[in-house]
């Protein structure tokens, strides 16, 4: 702690007579470091009421702000005067390393954005490529409804890293373990589905990498009941809780307008009583043919964020069964070859690889299937000059990758419009005049992932 | 800039100064056009624009090009009409851009007109579920826009990250500073120029050179 002024207070916590006794701040008072000058000039320079601001330098290395977001909270006694951000801790360069490779390459760079919801980053730019494509008719059915099922089993995961850190944080160690026990169970589904537990890079430019594996559909099923039993759970331990509601009701308000100033979007949005959802308003990869509410609340503090997200781990659930009803059989990959991955993936003993009918046919049967197969794998394909704009909604919001071509193998430019780096800041609306601990509560709800906010 | 024209050249890879092996030749690759779309763009785009012309007497001096690309409306926007094009698409009941989704960069060296660095606007109206795009080019030598943050608060940490990666200066940001890269960064990273940067790498006794001096097909 370090106060504004030219002066610092300095407070003793040894003792030498009692290492346990209360801190010296009565025997020592302030000190004033002064560098010359009148002393007149140094004694007026005090402002006795500034003086009882302190600046407090909560992150980047904290437990409460989850990830490497630093606060710097201008505090009056207990309560914010001035709340500001710093980010950047975790800046990887994603955008610029995407523009050094191919059209698919760029999917695995784009996945580690958000990393609790790296599915809808693939999404979007996917999206983005096929719309500048202009393949967006040609993606098969079968591939959007695995889109749909697998990001919203990843809405599902996110939502419960969100309550099983929020609660964390606020001092809601059973949630924690509660949250990450039921992600882990969807985080095994996505790896079954996908080969990875996170960063999938799963949904490529024209489709999917592959195909469900035998059992997944069965799996999911199972896994349904199950997730509906836990939100019940969930719902029993905390929504008429008297802890949970003293945190949460009241506080970090944020109305509809301040939502639309500031470009915030997502669950924040949807507490604050506007039913916006991109799913529902401007659907993308099918969403219109699925029956599920946008679920709203109209108080706008931090009870109705948890309320929201709760609710949509419901509406998730019912996407996901009505997914599951919708599968038919078909191709997971767009039909034209010039942009379908040559992937036949089966299981060899090597683990995954290409299946031996491919390997024979390339190798053995067709010079031209060669050839393609080695062109499309190390140039790529080429998209035609343009620029798209194709955004979903995410777990945290509306998340779009703006996607520039220029006409080669690799994308000119790709900016990712972060939900969690719009929604961030709006935290000096919510936490300045509250109390230093709905600080916590405030930023929780916001749901920021680090990870997406750099890139 | 995007609107398709004559083919540059016509084969499956782009390859030049030898036979394309692969025998296709279906793929043309086109030059970007600096034309504007010719009216009628279609879809709700004609409807939007007549009501901007109306409401934004300044129109045909403001806006360079007007593009229809993919079903995206885009608007090139003169740097001095930004502001009150911005107070328009907000306010207009016909328009209502209520909703910022963010500005960024794309730096183009070899932009025909020499204004390499573009800000690109991406607005949303969720009134009547539109979305439009807006374009405005600078030279690097004087790299000034004004900024959007009166009109949209929220565009305050999107022109901090604009200037930061490609030094786009938002005359009348509030705070307009680094917000990615550290405070004392030299330069702006997602300009073309700046070397992306990496070190070989040594794989089964073969040296990979780093991302940016490996081959591009381009």
């Amino acid at each position: 702690m370090t106060s504004t002024d030219a002066g610092s207070t300095y407070t003793s916590t040894y003792s030498a007579d009692d290492p346990y006794g209360s801190t010296g701040a009565d025997e020592t008072g302030r000190v004033f470091t002064v560098g010359g000058g009148d002393w007149d000039d140094v004694v007026n320079a005090v402002d006795p009421f500034e003086s009882e601001r302190i600046v407090i330098n909560m992150g980047p290395q904290h437990p409460s702000t989850h990830g490497v977001l630093r606060l710097i909270l201008e505090l009056e006694g207990e309560s914010v005067a001035r709340s500001r951000l710093v980010i950047g801790y975790l800046h990887t360069g994603i955008e610029k390393n995407m523009e050094f490779r191919n059209w698919v390459q760029a999917v695995t760079f784009i996945t580690r954005c958000d990393y609790l919801s790296p599915l809808y980053n693939e999404l979007t730019y996917c999206l983005g490529v096929e719309r500048l494509l202009d393949v967006e008719d040609q993606i098969p059915e079968r591939v959007n409804v695995i889109r749909v099922l697998v990001c919203e089993l990843q809405r599902i995961a996110s939502h419960c890293v969100w309550i099983a850190t929020g609660g964390m944080e606020i001092g809601a160690i059973t949630m924690m373990l509660f949250g990450l026990r039921e992600r882990e169970e969807i985080l095994k589904i996505l790896e079954m589905i996908t080969g990875l537990r996170m960063n999938h890079a799963y949904i490529r430019p024209g489709g999917v990498a592959q195909d469900l594996p035998p059992g997944a559909v069965d799996r999911i099923r199972e896994f349904i009941p199950y997730m509906y039993g836990k939100v019940d759970e969930w719902e029993t331990l905390l929504t008429a809780n008297p802890i949970w509601l003293a945190r949460l009701k009241g506080t970090g308000y944020l109305d509809t307008e301040a939502c639309l100033q500031l470009g915030v979007t997502g669950p924040l949005l949807r507490a604050s009583g506007l039913p916006w959802d991109l799913r529902k308003e401007m659907p993308y990869s099918g969403y219109e043919q699925y029956d599920f509410d946008v679920v709203t609340q109209a108080a706008g503090d931090n009870f109705a964020r948890y309320l929201v997200r709760i609710n949509e781990i419901r509406q998730s659930l019912r996407i996901i069964e009505q997914a599951l009803d919708k599968l038919k059989p078909g191709p997971v990959m767009i039909e034209d070859k010039k942009i379908a991955w040559p992937a036949q993936l089966a299981l060899g003993g090597d683990g995954l690889g290409n299946s031996l009918d491919h390997i024979r046919h390339i190798m053995g049967e067709s010079m031209e299937a060669l050839i393609h197969h080695f062109k499309l794998v190390t140039e790529g394909f080429r998209v035609p000059p343009g620029q798209a704009y194709v955004p979903v909604e995410s777990p945290r919001g509306e998340l779009g990758a703006h996607v520039v071509s220029d006409g080669g193998t690799r994308p000119y430019r790709v900016h990712v419009r972060d939900p969690s780096f719009c929604n961030l800041q709006s935290v000096p609306a919510l936490t300045e005049g509250g109390m230093i601990s709905d600080v916590i509560a405030s930023v929780a709800s916001i749901d920021p992932v680090m990870g997406g906010v750099d890139r | 800039m995007t609107q398709e024209q004559g083919p540059k050249h016509r084969d499956m890879f782009g390859a030049s100064g030898f036979g394309d092996t692969s025998g296709f030749g279906g793929l043309a690759v086109r030059e970007p056009e600096l034309a504007s779309t010719p009216k009628p763009y279609g879809g709700w785009f004609d409807e939007a624009t007549t009501a901007l012309e109306q409401a934004f007497p300044q129109f045909g001096d403001a806006i360079e090009r007007v593009i229809v690309h993919r079903g995206e409306l885009t608007l090139f926007v003169k740097r001095e009409a930004l502001p009150g094009l911005l107070q328009t698409l907000r306010d207009d009941p016909r328009l209502r851009f209520e909703h910022f989704s963010g500005v960024s960069g794309v730096d183009y060296p070899n932009d025909p007109t020499g204004r390499r660095l573009h800000a690109v606007y991406h607005l949303l109206s969720m009134t009547h579920r539109r979305r439009l795009r807006l374009e405005v080019a600078v030279t690097a030598e004087d790299p000034h826009v004004p900024s959007a943050t009166e009109i949209y608060p929220g565009a305050n940490w999107h022109e901090r990250e604009t200037w930061d990666f490609f030094g786009i200066i938002f005359d009348g940001h509030p705070a307009l500073t680094r917000i990615q890269m550290p405070d004392d960064w030299p330069g702006h990273p997602q300009r073309k120029d700046y070397p992306l940067g990496g070190v070989p790498v040594e794989y089964k006794g073969a040296q990979i050179p780093p991302p940016d001096e490996r081959r591009s097909y381009a």
